[in-house]
């Protein structure tokens, strides 16, 4: 035992290594990619580690392992689990006999998303029990027991940290790593694992029998629990129930809700003995909803009557304001205190040196009335640019691409994808776009990465989580398999060379695939790569601000004319930009 | 208020505001105290404005509301104007007195803002400014910027500057121990002035 003070899911990392786990899978996606980056470097490794290529695929590896008896965990963001949710809702028919858990970060506020939906209701959808965090500790204590939770119900468990539980800090007490004596072995039983429909049928019933023995376990698993203190009641989940605790009066009742589903009969033993129950938490009103059927005629506040909000994430003077609203006066009393007005906002932007720039720069030049779907990545931040019309889901800027041409729209179409999204979804898009004969154009931008979770291998860098040297799949030979015959190569710091490719695609029918090929400028400095830096000289620039436009952060402007900072990582693009070839790199000339 | 203490640490991803973080953290683990913090991760670091919240003492949740911090400290001086809603009524900014021009700025072509307007924005809080990357390269390295700063506002810490010593030793990177030490005690130095 001892204590650290950690990142949540550096604390989730841990209680996996003291079940101990023996697989695990996943797909990067912010918050959850820190507790795979975390398992994949410990040093003495008694369990399999892996980035997979999509949620999907991660999910049934982990399946299949917990099938042969071992504990598995797979890590997704939650709309991971929408890619994954074909072999979720079957997987709980077919149960498990190791434990399997499955980490679906949500992201109430959509900080890092594209959306903010709520895996509680998966799990109410699949039938599967949920368990949701409301501190670091508990994090910590739910994970590393899930599998055996997992393993009682022989059941997928679904384990539901939020953003400010993944990227919270705490002080976490720790348990004692263990290592696993556990070796998988597949029996063979077609009734359990060949889901056809004279199987099926009786696992779905098996599944809804299990249910009434789940809630009265978890009834009893510590992790709902409740204090009667008064008239009035507050029924919290997850984070939210933090916030609750440090503003609660003495005198309110107080249930914390981080286990699912819920016992009803339990839980109306609780509200019957109330006159007003107030819910909060945060997304969907999971909770609310139960609390509502078992309710009879005490009062009951919250999302559906208005009180509580249905998007966004809670805070505490969010609450405070709930409570206010529901007539139960908070211990502390926030003033109002807002940002002040028309400060320079400063949103996240493109690396100074990104190998994306150039490419967008190029495409707007060249393709100045086209239309651009993109996907999910870094490059999202082309938006800035102008350089990104659209943003779904992963690898939808294929699909998006040719869905447009087909609606009969005329301008050019280019599509922006980056080398992990193409190779998670985006290959059957274009697979489908060729073989229906759309006209497109795709570019790849190929940094050999995962960038924005934090720089993860993927299939193209030629390394696996763990480090060790694997065949680098050919992104070109994958274009041309799947029908592509324009298939381009270029340098993405390469201006000139972009905007031949770009014209050169612009002039073929069919399906083009340009890939603009550069290591991620992190990942690059990380590799000890140096380019030096340039500079502007006072004497050649005109001040006509080309390469202020270009958006390089290391571009700024002192007085008339531009300067370049020391962020510049010597990319070389601006002094292509400049039409006076007044920047050139540092020492020369 | 609540019980404890709240600190507030902002900047641009990059400048090293998790460490500072995780400096607190620790120093609170050295003296056996409870602390919870939350801060900013993924696609926010690549250049943009980020926040790490600390609640010293926090037994709780672990986002601090704004109007209620005791202590803003800021690696940027614009961020220290961003976040300036966040600090208490008679509470602290430690700042850096320079700042990036967000990038946004230039590309758009507006005004950049200056030093002087945003020291006067700043108004009469308990501000104490210093230049963080001075001392840094006194110390030894630019990357030591956010130790000065800690080292600055350790005078207004409920924590013991031997704790933060330690903290600051077990975290940076073996080979920066002693410039990291320098720079603390520069910033520590430069903060004395601060305190009424
Ligand atoms: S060479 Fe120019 S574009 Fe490239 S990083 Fe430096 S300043 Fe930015
Ligand atoms: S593009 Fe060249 S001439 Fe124009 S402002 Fe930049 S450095 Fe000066």
């Amino acid at each position: 035992m001892s204590k650290q003070y950690l990142l949540g899911n550096e604390a989730i990392a841990h209680g996996c290594l003291e079940s101990p786990v023996d697989f695990v899978s996943g797909y990067p996606g912010t918050p959850s990619s820190e507790v795979i980056d975390i398992l994949r470097v410990q040093g003495e490794r008694g369990y399999h580690v892996e980035w997979s290529v999509n949620e999907k695929v991660a999910l049934e590896n982990a399946l299949a392992a917990a099938w042969c008896g071992v504990r598995a965990l797979c890590t997704m963001k939650h709309v991971g689990l929408n890619v994954a949710a074909d072999p979720l809702m079957t997987s709980a028919y077919t149960g498990v006999t190791g434990g399997l858990v499955i980490m679906s970060a949500d992201d109430p506020y959509a900080h890092s998303s594209q959306n903010e939906q709520d895996t509680r209701c998966y799990a109410a959808f699949a039938r599967i029990p949920c368990l949701d965090p409301s501190t670091i500790q508990e994090a910590h204590d739910m994970v590393r027991d899930a599998f055996a939770l997992s393993e009682e119900f022989g059941l997928p468990v679904l384990f539901r940290p939020t953003t400010r539980i993944c990227h919270s800090k705490g002080d976490v007490t720790l348990g004692d790593v263990k290592a696993s004596t556990r070796v998988g072995r597949f029996v063979k039983d077609p009734r359990q694992y060949v889901v056809i429909p004279a199987h099926t049928r009786i696992l779905h019933k098996k599944l809804n029998e299990k249910q009434p023995g789940i809630k009265r376990r978890l009834a009893e698993s510590g992790y709902n629990t409740c204090s009667v203190k008064g008239r009035d009641a507050v029924i919290a989940s997850g984070i939210s129930a933090t916030y609750v605790q440090e503003l609660l009066p003495d005198d309110v009742s107080f249930m914390k809700i981080g286990a699912y589903p819920i016992d009803e009969a339990w839980l109306e033993e609780f509200v019957r003995r109330h006159e007003k129950v107030l819910v909060i938490e945060e997304l969907a009103p999971v909770v609310e909803e139960v609390v509502r059927q078992v309710a009879g005629c005490v009062t009951v506040h919250g999302k559906k009557d208005g009180h509580s909000p249905y998007e966004g994430e809670l805070s505490p003077r969010a609450v405070a304001k709930i409570m206010e609203s529901a007539g139960i006066r908070p211990k502390i009393q926030f003033v109002d205190a807002d940002p002040l007005p028309d400060i320079p906002p400063r949103p996240p932007i493109m690396c100074a040196g990104c190998p994306h720039r150039p490419v967008f720069h190029a495409m707007r030049k060249v393709f100045r009335d086209g239309i651009y779907p993109s996907d999910i990545g870094c490059y999202t931040l082309g938006l800035q640019l102008g350089a990104v019309d659209t943003a779904i889901c992963m690898g939808a800027s294929v699909t998006v691409g040719s869905g447009i041409y087909h609606s009969g729209e005329e301008s050019d179409i280019v599509s922006t994808i980056g080398d992990s999204t193409f190779l998670h979804t985006g290959i059957p898009g274009l697979l489908n776009a060729v073989y229906n004969g759309a006209e497109m154009i795709l570019v790849i931008l190929d940094n050999r990465t995962t960038g924005m979770t934090g720089h993860q291998p993927n299939p193209a860098t030629g390394v696996t989580a763990t480090g060790e040297a694997t065949i680098p799949v050919s992104l070109e030979a994958i274009c041309r398999a799947c029908g592509v015959h324009f298939v381009e190569t270029v340098d993405s710091y390469d201006l000139v060379g972009l905007e031949t490719a770009m014209k050169d695609a612009k002039a073929r029918p069919g399906v083009k695939v340009i890939i603009a090929r550069q290591p991620c400028v992190i990942t690059a400095r990380r590799a000890g790569i140096k380019r030096g830096r340039y500079r502007v000289d006072p004497d050649l620039c005109t001040g006509c601000g080309l390469c202020v436009k270009f958006g390089c952060p290391a571009i700024e402007i002192a007085g008339e004319k531009p300067h370049i900072s020391d962020l510049c990582s010597g990319c070389g693009v601006c002094a292509q930009i400049c039409p006076f070839g007044a920047i050139a790199k540092e020492g020369r000339r | 208020m609540s019980p404890g203490y709240d600190v507030l640490v902002v900047g641009i991803g990059g400048q090293g505001t998790i460490l500072a973080s995780n400096v607190l953290g620790e120093a609170c683990l050295i003296e056996g105290r409870p602390v919870k913090g939350a801060e900013t991760h993924g696609m926010a670091q690549r250049g943009g404005s980020v926040e790490s919240h600390i609640r010293i003492d926090g037994e709780y949740g672990p986002l601090i509301t704004p109007g209620t911090a005791d202590i803003i400290i800021s690696f940027d001086l614009l961020e220290a104007l961003r976040y300036k809603h966040y600090v208490r009524p008679g509470g602290k900014i430690v700042a850096n007195r320079h700042f990036v021009v967000p990038t946004s700025v230039f590309v758009q072509g507006a005004a950049a803002p200056t030093e002087e307007e945003i020291r006067a924005r700043l108004g009469d809080v308990g501000l104490c400014l210093l230049d963080a990357e001075a001392m840094a390269a006194e110390a030894g390295s630019p990357l030591a910027a956010n130790i000065v700063m800690l080292g600055a506002a350790s005078h207004f810490l409920p924590l013991s500057p031997d704790s933060l010593r330690k903290a600051v030793e077990k975290l940076v990177p073996q080979k920066t121990i002693e410039i990291n030490r320098k720079a603390f005690d520069l910033g520590r130095e430069a903060g004395a002035g601060c305190r009424e």
